[in-house]
């Protein structure tokens, strides 16, 4: 479609003259540069004059390579390097010669290896920080919040909790049924072959309500609302923070977080208790099924071995660190989301991050509870 | 001035054609019967109401929205053969504005500008590099924002981004949705003045979606109204203002406008 452009010098001339001919466009740019590394490599002084009776068509690319042919002179000289110039050739050529000679150009950024990994490390540590003073914060406003609102309930939104109880406990049932299920028939099938080789199969029951009343009843729901809801949280407060919401709010003298903040963290810590307690129930479940198919162990004998050897304390060791993980969730979620800035990219990073710092809190605070309990000996 | 440029040569080439477009989201037509054709090397303004199908034809006539009927033609060749092949969309040389630039926003700017040239040719990276300030620079924007991503920017700023890239191909016929909307009227008249400046300096034809009165008064060439469906009429800004239409009537002489008109003879 573009016809080829060409270059040539004429050495012999004083000063020195380039006749450039054909179509200097982006679509030939591969070939242009190809031509002016040759002349380049040629070792020629720099070039004076340009013959531009064979030039067809012109574009920005192909005006910034002729100027850089004669050195980007300022415009008014450059009418004085060029020969024989279509006059919307000219015209092109002046306006890039324009804009190009009121700034500086800038340079690529420079890699420094070591310099970069530095100063990375030291950026994220001072974030880390940050971070966790913002979190901390964050913590004390949601608990003065839930204070004023608990002397005030009525300023609470009953509409707003219903709706976020439904959509983070309600619609969360069957997954954390079905998960939960599954998670105890796996710890039963261990449990069955670890002890089989002591002839202990019958303690496989007190291994599944162990499990799952002090941990994994609890763990299990708790790392899927994070990845659920917290993760919800933080896509819609951050939306509406990079839509301008927030600051509306803020203006008609309202505050975001006991508007938005409060429904969805007091949802979740009605909401996760109550899966947990879910959850308990069909891990028990899911060990019931692989106890009497494959280990001879009927319900009934399961159900009266939970119920004469394990302690209801269990239960409560379990079920205690559900609203905490709640608060954890729900608080995570909601700050990431008022961290957001600016663009969907930034919703998308605080997404990740609030997914991720929710586990790692649910877990690190998990480990504490174990070594917690361990020491007071329940 | 800019009649002089037009009226010299009528039988002007037509870039853009646009024959009897019918466009329709379910019951609501927006588009019936809409003609429309662009001469090469002028500034072309399209105005109309809102909801009156500016936005959309522009997003016809490059592609973007399929069109129930019609034929729509650019540089003689209709639009439908050209979209089956994206190398065509490429020669094709169609540079978009959109209204808030639609810059990448995990893109620095220059890497918003350099993606297209890179994705298409084989360029240097120094080449590359200077290829991208050179934009900027055509577009005023200060060479410090190069390595700010989009979020970073001001409106106007942003606007200029969005420039700058749409230049990134060199296209020949430049597509603006709204280019000074949302601007102080300083920055939009700068918006305006670096139009004007470019389309004569790199030969464009431009194909500008505007409400600004402003605009048309600085830079349009000939004015288009579109309403009820079809193109209501096209001329040179004068010609549409004496034209008997209620709407054009209200657009120009409207509290608005009258101050426009005015600041205009001073």
């Amino acid at each position: 479609m573009a016809s080829n452009p060409t270059l040539q010098m004429h050495a012999e001339q004083q000063p020195l003259c380039a006749e450039v001919g054909g179509d200097w466009v982006l679509a030939n740019v591969e070939k242009l540069e190809q031509l002016i590394g040759r002349v380049r490599s040629g070792g020629t002084e720099t070039i004076q004059q340009l013959n531009m009776q064979g030039l067809r068509r012109l574009d920005t690319t192909g005006g910034l390579l002729l100027l850089q042919l004669v050195g980007i002179p300022r415009p008014e000289n450059l009418p004085a390097y060029l020969q024989q110039v279509d006059d919307h050739h000219k015209i092109i050529l002046l306006a890039m010669a324009e804009a190009i000679c009121e700034a500086e150009a800038t340079t690529p950024r420079q890699h420094r290896w070591l310099m970069d990994l530095l100063q990375r490390i030291g950026m994220w540590m001072v974030d880390a920080w940050l971070q966790l003073r913002l979190l901390m914060h964050f913590i004390g406003v949601v608990i003065t919040t839930t204070i004023r609102n608990l002397l005030q309930p009525w300023r609470l939104r009953w509409t707003s909790l219903a709706f976020h109880i439904e959509h983070i406990g309600l619609d969360a049932v069957p997954i954390v049924a079905l998960l939960s299920f599954l998670v105890g028939s796996t710890v039963a099938f261990l449990g069955a072959s670890v002890l089989r080789d002591f002839g202990a199969t019958i303690y496989t029951p007190d291994m599944v309500s162990y499990a799952f009343l002090r941990e994994f009843g609890t763990l299990l729901p708790a790392i899927l609302l994070a990845g659920r809801s917290g993760s919800a949280f933080t896509a819609q407060i951050g939306s509406m923070k990079s839509n301008e919401e927030i600051d509306a709010l803020k203006t008609l003298g309202m505050d975001p977080v006991c508007i938005l903040a409060m429904p969805r963290i007091v949802a979740m810590l009605v909401s996760l208790p109550l899966l947990s307690f879910i959850g308990m129930l069909a891990g028990l479940l899911g060990g019931m099924l692989v106890c009497s198919t494959v280990l001879d162990i009927s319900p009934a004998a399961y159900v009266s071995r939970i119920y004469n050897f394990t302690d209801i304390t269990h239960f409560w060791v379990g079920i205690s660190k559900a609203p905490v993980f709640a608060f954890l969730i729900g608080v995570v979620g909601c700050l990431e989301g008022f961290k957001v800035s600016g663009s969907a990219e930034s919703v998308g990073q605080h997404t990740t991050s609030s997914v991720v710092q929710a586990i790692f809190l649910v877990l690190t605070s998990d480990a504490m509870f174990a070594v917690l309990f361990e020491q007071v000996g329940i | 001035m800019a009649d002089q440029q037009t009226a010299d040569n009528p039988d002007a080439d037509y870039v853009i054609q646009v024959r009897d477009l019918v466009n329709a989201f379910g019951e609501h037509v927006v588009h019936n019967g809409l003609n429309l054709d662009v001469r090469r090397g002028e500034i072309l303004g399209v105005v109309g109401g809102s909801g009156s199908g500016k936005s959309v034809l522009l997003r016809s006539i490059v592609g973007l929205q399929k069109i129930r009927s019609g034929r729509i033609e650019l540089f003689g060749e209709p639009l439908g053969e050209l979209l089956d092949d994206s190398d065509n969309l490429c020669d094709l040389r169609l540079g978009v504005m959109f209204q808030d630039g639609a810059l990448f926003s995990s893109l620095t700017v220059t890497e918003n500008i350099q993606m297209p040239i890179q994705e298409h040719y084989q360029v240097s990276a120094q080449l590359l590099h200077e290829l991208a300030d050179m934009k900027m620079l055509l577009a005023e924007l200060p060479l410090q924002a190069a390595n700010k991503y989009p979020s970073e920017l001001s409106g106007g700023m942003r606007k200029r981004a969005g420039l700058a890239r749409s230049l990134s191909l060199d296209p020949e016929i430049l597509f603006l949705d709204e280019p000074t909307a949302g601007l102080d009227p300083i920055s939009a008249a700068a918006i305006d003045h670096l139009l004007q400046t470019l389309q004569q300096a790199l030969g464009l034809t431009v194909f500008l979606v505007t409400h600004d009165l402003d605009t048309l008064h600085a830079v349009c060439d000939r004015v288009a109204v579109l309403g009820e469906g079809k193109l209501i009429t096209i001329g040179t800004l004068d010609e549409v203002a004496d034209y008997d239409h209620p709407w054009i009537r209200a657009y120009f002489s409207g509290p608005r406008g009258r101050r426009n008109e005015r600041s205009g003879q001073h």
